[in-house]
């Protein structure tokens, strides 16, 4: 109950290091949910409204990304990145660019195939009028992205939840650097094999609070939707 | 007045589904313009002629030239409305400006003059798919019509709507097809068929039956299938 109670203090009294640590989740996950949602999107959309050899097993592979496990990621771009491998020349390594490369590659496949999904019911529905209308292309993958706004934003979400509670990767390729590459889920990781439970609660519960706001928007988005028959 | 797509030259078309022949040996001229209308029991094949003159099936066999083109390269000057129309997730104003030809997306009062043509100017800025049926079936064809088509497609266009939107559907219809446009319109009901067609063809069995001009075919179809079907027997 003590450390429940300091926890408590740490948040409503903004302790900088606790905000520290929460501002660089943020940021390490939010560039990744940009870059991952700008490479996943167009690529789900195409996937799923072109017709070429390859493409079932191409999204195949694309649903099997989704379940990486993330130290298996971790680990690839370690070897990337580390002195001796093929990127090493850009010391990267325990920086959080490092952990936003990683974290990038492990929720493309999971915005990109969830985004297929939706794309692919759109199409179906789009297909006939798209032909009559003469719409291929750009201009199809820019209308499905525009008119599947809504359940996309539930997709980006998604990833931005998987992004910010992962633990494996970045913790592999950042080396939770105190006041570097310290992020929520590698601070609770740490304060709980060193018995400092109060901080890795009050992590713990910044991060509950983070899921449940991101789940709430994801609601909201969809009853809003729903409300202008746009879902 | 667009260029003509006359005439219409269907021959052999042929379309299987599973081992069965749902268009079987369709040959066909249209060469008039005005309005044909392609009745026939369910299953005829009707819809599936339509959609292989838009482009929208290949055919197994057989050949489609609308005046001297292919299917493929008429498609920018013919417009098909569907049966149901998909409308896009956005307002009435924005899915016509979406389907508008590139020079007129940038003009809003072409679009809106487009909009007050099918009675929906004051729908402009509503979410599409929060119009009635009817209202997003007067939107489907103002849309089809924005890029003044020489051929108009329309699959049973009128089925299920209040009898408003259908009457103003109709005048639409026939108010382009003076202008021009030629008019290709599958539809069951009779009524329709005989206040809107120049020329029926009728369809049975995945083939034409008959085709010929409105008044006679009404007044002494030829094939027993025809006969039956205007004497609002059950045709199989």
């Amino acid at each position: 109950m003590n450390a429940l109670a300091e926890a408590f203090r740490l948040i409503t009294t903004l302790d900088p290091d606790l905000f520290e640590i929460l501002w660089l989740s943020i940021q390490v996950s939010l560039i990744a949910l940009v870059v991952a949602a700008v490479i996943a999107l167009p690529l789900g959309t195409w996937l799923a409204i072109t017709r070429f050899p390859g493409r079932k097993l191409s999204i195949l592979v694309l649903n099997a990304l989704m379940g990486m496990p993330p130290v298996v990621v971790g680990l690839i771009v370690y070897l990337m990145l580390s002195r001796s491998g093929p990127l090493g020349w850009m010391q990267l390594l325990y920086t959080p660019t490092a952990m936003i490369v990683a974290q990038m590659i492990l929720i493309t496949p999971i915005i990109a195939a969830l985004s297929n999904q939706v794309i692919e019911n759109l199409h179906q529905e789009y297909r006939d009028t798209f032909h009559s209308l003469g719409i291929t292309g750009r201009r199809a993958i820019v209308a499905y992205l525009v008119d599947a706004r809504y359940a996309l934003t539930t997709c980006i979400l998604a990833g931005f939840g998987r992004a910010i509670a992962e633990v494996g990767a970045v913790i592999i390729v950042g080396g939770n650097i105190d006041h570097l590459t310290r992020v929520m889920t590698t601070a609770i990781a740490l304060e709980t094999s060193r018995g400092n439970l109060t901080l890795a609660l009050a992590l713990g519960a910044v991060l509950l609070a983070l899921s449940l706001l991101v789940n709430a928007l994801v609601i909201a988005v969809r009853e809003q939707a729903g409300k202008r028959q746009y879902a | 007045m667009p260029d003509s797509l006359l005439p219409i030259r269907i021959n052999n078309l042929q379309l299987t589904k599973g081992n069965r022949a749902v268009l079987d040996t369709v040959n066909l001229t249209i060469e008039d313009p005005g309005i044909t209308v392609i009745m026939g029991p369910n299953g005829a094949g009707k819809t599936l002629l339509l959609r292989c003159l838009h482009g929208l099936i290949e055919p197994d066999r057989g050949q489609i030239t609308l005046g001297k083109l292919s299917v493929a390269d008429s498609g920018h000057r013919q417009a098909m409305v569907f049966q149901h129309p998909v409308l896009l997730r956005r307002t009435a104003l924005q899915n016509l400006a979406f389907a508008a030809p590139r020079h007129a997306r940038s003009r809003p009062k072409q679009l809106i003059e487009a909009l007050e043509a099918v009675h929906l100017a004051d729908r402009a800025h509503q979410p599409a798919r929060m119009l009635s049926g009817g209202e997003q079936q007067r939107l489907a064809l103002a849309r089809a019509l924005l890029s003044k088509p020489a051929l108009l497609l329309l699959d049973e266009a009128t089925a299920s709507l209040d009898p408003a939107s259908v009457l103003l559907i109709e005048s639409l219809v026939k108010a382009q097809s003076i202008e021009g446009t030629k008019i290709v319109l599958v539809s069951h009901d009779q009524s329709q068929a005989r206040r809107l067609a120049d020329d029926v063809v009728f369809m049975s069995h995945g083939q034409v039956a008959e085709h010929g001009p409105a008044s006679p075919f009404f007044k002494t179809p030829v094939t027993p299938s025809a006969k039956a079907f205007l004497a609002g027997e059950i045709v199989l």
